[in-house]
């Protein structure tokens, strides 16, 4: 355990030391990039809840990821452009601050998790792999399609949102607001995985005739599970959104919940920081292969195999040895 | 510095002779961000070769470009832009080829004080209303090859068209550019899904539609699929289309389904002047296939600059927009100016998909509009 | 609507239902018989299609491009199977669904470094090009009536192999208990094997059958794939009668709600937002389809908790 503690203290400490070390540099892309870094590891962090907690392996979580982006986007829409999102029955108004951006974007993550896990877990296995991707699908043609936001094209927004008393165009400040965030949720998920729900929640996943046996039913364990993933996937969105100061259906689409199982894998399943590393790992592969060869996809696509294949535990594991075993 | 910009500038001062020292030698960066990987990569790696070769064949050492793949995603483009003025610090950006991604890139380049140079795409939020004294577009506004379609239309005397796109900005753009300059009577409109590579149902509804004419604009795959299963289906109604889906680069898969079928473009390897006669055989010489229409806009993109850089420095933002603007350079298109809105005036022509030899290619059977301007200008004030 | 137009798309609906099987023939195969989750089936898609073009683009012949590309398909996949596949059996989804789509990307970016990022030519044999007249004075392509046709044919004989050779023994038995065939002798890893390139060997004879009326490119496999698995889940996964009815009824309910659907909102509503709105729901048509058969049956139509 005590291996373990320390890898994920050097890598959780990487973030803000590389963000520093580059404002000292003057290098304000760098900064930009640990930024990216954090809030997809965020991403990641949503997913685990669902993926390493409840064993959930949802192959639709860009839709999450999709509406945190949405509601950020519509909302600095309505107030850029000065129209209200609703006039009857009644007034809404849009808005530019980000806490009030996170909470709607939580709470249309849970709501959307809520529709979407109360139907996709009625199944399980396989069919729950398909019906999440398919919902995810189903979303990104919808944004598509809809011309009212932009479809296709997307929203761009033209300044970053504001926080109380911070400037957040500036690299190290955001920077500063999403590492908040990322530590403050990892620490919740943490208290979450240690509490009497998410050991539940563990038990369901090994043993869901057991659980029910003690009373507790494993649906509504999963459902609520999959709620809060959804909500934090959300925030992540909400967060990326910002950080481009721009969202498109490409947030939807099923490369990007891809990908936010790419993070959670390189870096180690059921592993608490393990989106983190995978994520820090995956930015830093995508500059450098990306860098060397416009057929970068193909390495990547090689080194997720063998981590797949060779190194289960991913990222961490590799470092850590396998004391803590997701399975 | 990654490698990929290194191997560049290693490469621009190889072959670029002597160099002028022409009393303007500030250094001018610039920043191409394209499509060079995934769906669409086509395009994108067009674009680069075009521009790459017009300043091969400049040889002006004062000018480095760095080179980035945006993986037609939107916010990777959002990213290497951040990138490239934040990191990079270029002076002039460009490459994009994609409408949705130029909505994300330019306005917050240009907000930031960079030149931008719009080698492909021209979404009418950035000739109107969100215009920008920063934003040059050298290859056209979206609506224009729509509208030239249009024109051309009444021309060949269709009074009753079935129009279709994609259901997307840029497709419904795309009939709206069409429905400007037709005037006659539409036989059915219909949006696609993106994406959509069956176009059996739509077929099946024009056949029964009773039209004289069919005008389609379904970039990409998407166009390959429907002049395949148009031919195939003994509908013999005229079709025409905007270049996009008539281009050397996909031309050769469409195959005979696409002999005979008229397309409006600004450009074509046939339009006789001297500047585009080098062009095409330079472009065949260098990279051994002939040269597409989004080449001959990179190439016109890159000889823009360079003439700008020949009459002011970039360190000079006022007198190096005025440069630009005067689009003092041998355009491949011939008759080439800046509109007030820093959009494209030119020539509109029609082209025919013909064979020769081998090869399925176009040539020009006439002129669709000429000296022609953007529908959104008036709305742009600086 | 005319009813010579409605006939016209409920044929396109048909054709395009029987190449969906095609892809999600085999899927259902591979997750019967082995338990695997394959992403990257659309990849063996496109391999076929990417096949059938270079052979027909050096031999001008198309039944040598057909072939080629069950072929190459059906080689690819065992390749896979042998090499990746094969260490996953034993693994949970999850590690099954991030093996097959590094799978994706390395088939993909692969392929762009083989062919090029221009899309290739396929085009279909003279023979079967232009439209035939169905009774009623129906025009209607005959090489779409011909795959159709092959596709049902391909169907049959699934079912057939299936049914009555001692291979479709093994594989009834397979889906049924692994590890008592394996007890009882049979060479189960060649089974494996042989299952995955009959799947893959199907996608490939799709792609390249669809690759001469649609665009032959990268990535082509990709929107397949997902609509493959559509029909797999709606169908029931594991069984292929399933598979059948999923892919009619998905095939179907695209083709006709794209063309219906509008003219449904045009009744009550102006007809640009009626086309916004019907072209909309339209294409989430077969993912609403899907939610409601899993909300009444969780396992499918067709298939067994």
């Amino acid at each position: 355990m005590t291996r373990g503690f320390l890898i994920n203290l050097v890598l959780f400490a990487m973030l803000p030391v590389t963000a520093l070390v580059a404002l000292m540099l003057d290098e304000p892309f760098i900064i930009t990039l640990t930024t990216k870094v954090a809030i997809l590891a965020l991403a990641g962090v949503g997913l685990n809840i669902a993926l390493g907690l409840g064993g959930l392996v949802s192959l639709g979580h860009a839709a999450f990821f999709g509406i945190g982006g949405y509601a950020m986007g519509i909302l600095a829409h309505h107030a850029q452009t000065f129209t209200p999102i609703l006039e009857s029955p009644l007034l809404i108004e849009g808005s530019k601050s980000m806490p009030v951006i996170w909470l709607v974007a939580v709470l249309t993550g849970a709501l959307a998790a809520l529709a979407i896990g109360a139907l996709s877990l009625r199944t399980s296995g396989v069919y729950f792999i398909m019906i999440t991707l398919a919902f995810g699908q189903m979303l990104y043609y919808f944004a598509i399609s809809w011309p009212a936001y932009g479809g296709e094209d997307g929203l761009s927004i033209y300044v970053r949102n504001g926080f109380p008393g911070l400037n957040t165009l500036d690299p190290i400040q955001f920077f500063a607001i999403t590492f908040v965030v990322l530590a403050l949720v990892l620490w919740g998920a943490g208290r979450f995985a240690a509490s009497p729900f998410g050991l539940a929640l563990s038990a369901a996943r090994q043993n869901p005739e057991r659980v029910e046996t003690v009373g507790l039913s494993p649906y509504r364990l999963r459902l609520l599970a999959f709620v809060i993933s959804g909500a934090v996937t959300a925030l992540a969105g909400a967060l990326f959104a910002d950080l481009n100061r721009f969202v498109s259906p490409t947030m939807l689409s099923w490369h990007m919940s891809g990908e936010i199982m790419i993070f959670v894998i390189l870096g180690g399943v059921g592993r608490l920081f393990g989106p983190v590393a995978g994520a820090a790992l995956f930015i830093l592969l995508e500059h450098i292969l990306g860098g060397l060869s416009d057929f970068w996809h193909v390495y990547l696509g090689l080194l997720l195999l063998l981590v797949v294949l060779f190194a289960r535990g991913g990222m961490i594991g590799a470092l850590a040895g396998r004391q803590v075993a997701h399975d | 510095m990654k490698l990929k910009s290194l191997i560049l500038a290693a490469g621009l001062a190889v072959f670029g002779t002597a160099g002028f020292a022409d009393g303007h030698a500030a250094k001018v960066k610039v920043g191409m961000i394209t499509t060079l990987s995934g769906g669409g990569a086509g395009l994108g790696i067009d674009v680069r070769d075009g521009f790459m070769l017009a300043t091969k064949m400049a040889g002006n050492d004062n000018l480095e470009v760095v080179i980035e793949d945006d993986q037609r995603k939107p916010e990777i483009a959002v990213q290497l832009a951040d990138k490239m003025i934040q990191s990079e610090k270029v002076d002039v950006m460009t490459g994009i080829i994609w409408s949705n991604l130029a909505m994300a890139v330019v306005p917050a380049a240009t907000a930031q004080g960079k030149f931008y140079l719009s080698p492909n795409a021209g979404p009418s939020a950035l000739a109107g209303k969100g215009c920008h004294p920063l934003y040059f577009n050298v290859a056209w506004q979206n609506d224009n090859l729509h509208e030239a379609a249009g024109a051309y239309a009444n021309d060949a005397g269709y009074a009753n068209s079935f129009i279709l796109a994609p259901n997307y900005p840029a497709g419904q753009d795309a009939l709206t550019g069409y429905k400007r300059m037709y005037e006659g009577e539409l036989a059915g409109e219909i949006y696609t899904k993106l994406g959509q590579t069956d176009y059996a149902a739509e077929i099946a509804q024009i056949r029964a539609s009773g039209a004289d004419s069919v005008f389609f604009f379904l970039p990409g795959g998407m166009g390959i699929s429907f002049l395949k299963q148009y031919a195939g289906s003994g509908v013999d109604l005229p079709v025409i289309g905007p270049a996009f889906s008539f281009d050397q680069g996909i031309l050769q898969a469409v195959g005979e389904a696409a002999l005979g079928v008229k397309n409006t473009s600004q450009w074509n390897k046939d339009i006789d002047n001297e500047a585009n006669k080098t062009f095409v055989e330079a472009f065949q010489a260098e990279y051994g296939r002939l040269p597409s229409l989004y080449a001959s806009q990179g190439y016109d993109t890159a000889n823009l600059l360079l003439s700008a850089m020949d009459k002011a420095s970039v360190t000079d933002p006022d007198a190096f927009r005025a440069a630009l603007a005067e689009a003092d350079f041998a355009s491949v298109r011939g008759n080439f100016r800046f509109g007030s809105n820093q959009h494209p005036i030119q020539d509109f022509y029609v082209r025919e998909v013909i064979k020769e030899g081998d090869v399925f290619t176009n040539k020009i059977i006439g002129a669709s509009l000429t000296d022609h301007g953007d529908a959104y200008a008036a709305e742009c004030s600086y | 609507m005319t009813t010579i137009l409605l006939i016209e798309q409920v044929l396109n609906g048909l054709q395009f239902g029987v190449m969906l099987f095609l892809m999600a023939a085999g899927l259902t195969l591979i997750f019967g018989v082995m338990g695997l989750i394959n992403l990257a089936h659309g990849s063996l898609y496109m391999i076929g299609a990417f096949a059938a073009a270079a052979v027909a683009g050096a031999t001008g012949s198309f039944v040598l491009a057909l072939i080629a590309s069950l072929v190459a398909a059906a080689a690819a996949g065992a390749i896979v199977e042998l090499v990746v596949i094969r260490r996953l059996y034993d693994r949970d989804h999850l590690d099954q669904v991030l093996a097959t789509f590094a799978l994706i990307l390395i088939f993909s970016e692969g392929t762009r470094w083989l062919f090029g990022s221009f899309p290739l030519f396929l085009d279909i044999p003279p023979a079967l090009s232009g439209p035939v007249t169905l009774p009623g004075g129906i025009e209607y392509p005959l090489y779409r009536l011909v795959i159709i046709g092959v596709g049902l044919l391909i169907a049959l004989g699934l079912f057939q192999l299936i049914a009555r050779t001692r291979i479709g023994i093994r594989i009834r038995a397979g889906e049924s208990d692994r590890e008592m065939i394996a007890a009882l002798g049979v060479d189960i890893s060649k089974l494996y094997t042989l299952v995955f390139a009959l799947g893959a060997g199907l996608a490939g004879l799709a792609g390249a059958l669809v690759g001469a009326i649609q665009s032959v490119q990268v990535g082509m496999g990709e929107p397949v794939l997902i609509l493959a698995f559509v029909v797999i889940v709606i169908g029931g996964i594991g069984s292929i009668r399933g598979a059948l009815v999923g892919a009619l009824l998905v095939g179907l309910t695209d083709t006709l709600g794209g063309v219906l659907l509008p003219g449904v909102f045009a009744t009550f509503m102006e007809p640009a937002a009626a086309t916004a709105v019907g072209s909309s729901l339209a294409s989430m048509s077969i993912y609403i389809l899907m939610a409601a058969v899993l909300l009444f049956k969780p396992t499918g139509l067709y298939g067994s908790a």
